[in-house]
């Protein structure tokens, strides 16, 4: 790691002013991404502004009627909150379908939006990278490209974003609080992150010094038919290869509403509004979801090693829509369900 | 605290690393060490406070041997700041109890055969710990997917998920 200076922040404001001011600062919420990225000096911040223990951890209700959830909650507390169990199960369950308990604990949300992706020639310091340097190439296009982008990628950079939390707030559209050197502002969260286009050193919309304070959640939860169905190389602890977000509001079988949310498949959380509308006036049923789905890949482009993300993406998005019409989970038994 | 004066070669005398005082409570025990912002938790118990139970096995976050509790709560020491944590509490494998005086999850894994090699094992009696704390794993199926964070490459998965399940079936 290289050497820095460490700063507990005193405020936002603090925190805002340290960070603005020193050249190479970096916010550290739990580290469990920054300290990482440090070890392999794929980072490497010469001033660390501390924010975990900023007093922005309470998840409260909005007058709205919607939640507010801290950037400084963590996400194992964000998960289990009650209401957040309650309203929005949707993101209880993404949340706990990602990294393992210890890095929830120490994990923020604030964090999690800003953790960058785990393409392994970003991690490398060997090899060109336009994300960690920009200008020197991609080595992922006609490289090792499994884990890579089918959908939003450039012909500089095929990375993905690894949230899965992130996955279930693309389809739960809540605005992200940030506070910065010219005061606060508002983001809608599918205008947070960004695709890579030519400028795939930025993860998303965040201008320099600015701080994530709290997600906004809208009152509408989909708590009653949802599902968060995550496809990967082994059944915990591991980055999705595929996941789906899906939350149906159903008039008898008629769909009235509807979220769709991919992970694992672009430089963003991937929500797919035209499908949504596409659901929306449908009986909800397997032919609808098949060709809905259908409707979702239409527009993928696999890389070589990941081709086969395109048929599992398609699958997933009619397994995912599936079980949120029926109100059933991710379990092991669904896997014996057969599937178009 | 240890002295970290390696001279450098060649007459340049390397700079020495700003160090600075930081305080920890260590399994009740509050200790004052002289440490580089940069130190991990991990190696400040290891190589500062000479708590060598923690163990290292990947030092990214992947294995969970360094698992500790901050405050009850389990978090992965090697992927924190020692000097992110000066006002918790925390306790390794060597707080949770003695040669003497095991605790129940330390008995059950040795009533359960629940190791080979043993390097794993403090990260997973701190994990389960940590586990019985926040209270949620309930069935044999909880209990493997929220110990997941810990893996064991002798494979004694199948003593550790029985050790895990008789102390939280007790309580
Ligand atoms: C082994 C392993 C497996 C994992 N598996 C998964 C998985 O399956 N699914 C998944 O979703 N995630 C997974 N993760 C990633 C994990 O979710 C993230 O590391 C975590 O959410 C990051 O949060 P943090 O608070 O620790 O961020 P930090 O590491 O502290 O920070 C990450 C970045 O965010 C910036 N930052 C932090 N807080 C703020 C803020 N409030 N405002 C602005 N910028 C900020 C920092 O400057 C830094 O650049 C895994 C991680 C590991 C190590
Ligand atoms: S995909 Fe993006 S992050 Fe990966 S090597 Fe290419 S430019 Fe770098
Ligand atoms: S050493 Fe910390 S998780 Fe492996
Ligand atoms: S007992 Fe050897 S690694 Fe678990």
């Amino acid at each position: 790691m290289n050497s820095f200076t460490f700063h507990r922040a005193t405020g936002v404001d603090d925190a805002v002013r340290e960070t603005t001011r020193h050249t190479g600062a970096a916010y550290i919420g739990g580290g469990t991404n920054l300290i990482d990225l440090m070890k392999e000096n794929v980072m490497r911040p010469s001033y660390l502004v501390s924010v975990a223990k900023l007093p922005l951890a309470a998840i409260e209700a909005l007058p709205d009627g919607g939640l507010r959830l801290g950037a400084m909650a963590t996400n194992a507390d964000t998960a289990w909150h009650e209401d957040v169990k309650s309203r929005y199960p949707l993101l209880n369950q993404a949340i706990l379908a990602g990294a393992s308990p210890q890095l929830r604990n120490a994990a923020t949300n604030g964090g999690n939006l800003m953790q960058r992706t785990r393409c392994l020639y970003f991690y490398d310091l060997a090899t060109p990278c336009n994300k960690r340097e920009p200008g020197t190439g991609c080595s992922a296009i006609g490289g090792f490209n499994r884990i890579h982008a089918i959908f939003g990628a450039s012909d500089q950079c095929i990375a993905t974003h690894p949230s899965d939390m992130c996955v279930a707030l693309a389809a739960l559209a809540p605005t992200v609080r940030v506070s910065g050197p010219d005061g606060e502002r508002s983001i809608a969260f599918d205008d947070f992150h960004r695709l890579p286009g030519d400028q795939p050193e930025k993860d998303n919309n965040l201008r320099p010094g600015e701080l994530i304070i709290s997600l906004d959640l809208p009152a509408k939860g989909f708590s009653k038919n949802f599902s968060y169905l995550k496809l990967r190389d082994r059944q915990s602890y591991a980055f999705a290869l595929i996941s789906v977000a899906a939350g149906l509001e159903l008039d008898g079988t008629t769909i009235t509403d509807a979220r769709l949310a991919l992970g694992g498949v672009a430089h963003k959380p991937w929500r797919d509004q035209e499908a949504e509308q596409l659901l929306i006036g449908q009986p909800a049923t397997v032919e609808t979801f098949a060709r809905v789905a259908a409707q979702v890949v239409s527009t993928a482009v696999g890389q070589g090693s990941n081709d086969f993300k395109i048929e599992l993406a398609r699958r997933a998005v009619v397994r995912a829509l599936k079980q949120a019409a029926e109100g059933s989970q991710q379990a092991t038994d669904v896997f014996q369900n057969s599937n178009p | 605290m240890s002295e970290q004066t390696t001279p450098a070669s060649g007459g340049a005398v390397a700079a020495p690393p700003p160090v600075g005082t930081v305080r920890l409570t260590i399994n009740g025990t509050a200790h004052e060490v002289q440490l580089a912002p940069w130190t991990t938790l991990l190696d400040a118990l290891r190589e500062y406070l000479h708590l060598t139970g923690t163990k290292k096995g990947c030092d990214h976050g992947q294995c969970g041997a360094c698992t500790v509790l901050v405050n009850g709560t389990r978090i992965n020491s090697c992927l924190t700041l020692a000097v992110m944590h000066e006002d918790d509490d925390i306790t390794t494998i060597e707080g949770l109890g003695s040669e003497d005086n095991l605790s129940a999850l330390q008995q059950a894994f040795v009533d359960h055969d629940a190791f080979q090699c043993g390097y794993c094992t403090p990260g997973q009696i701190c994990s389960a710990q940590g586990l019985i704390n926040e209270g949620k794993a309930h069935s044999e199926h909880d209990i493997r997917e929220m110990m997941s964070g810990n893996l064991c490459r002798c494979g004694a998965y199948v003593g550790i998920l029985a050790a895990v399940q008789e102390v939280v079936n007790k309580k």
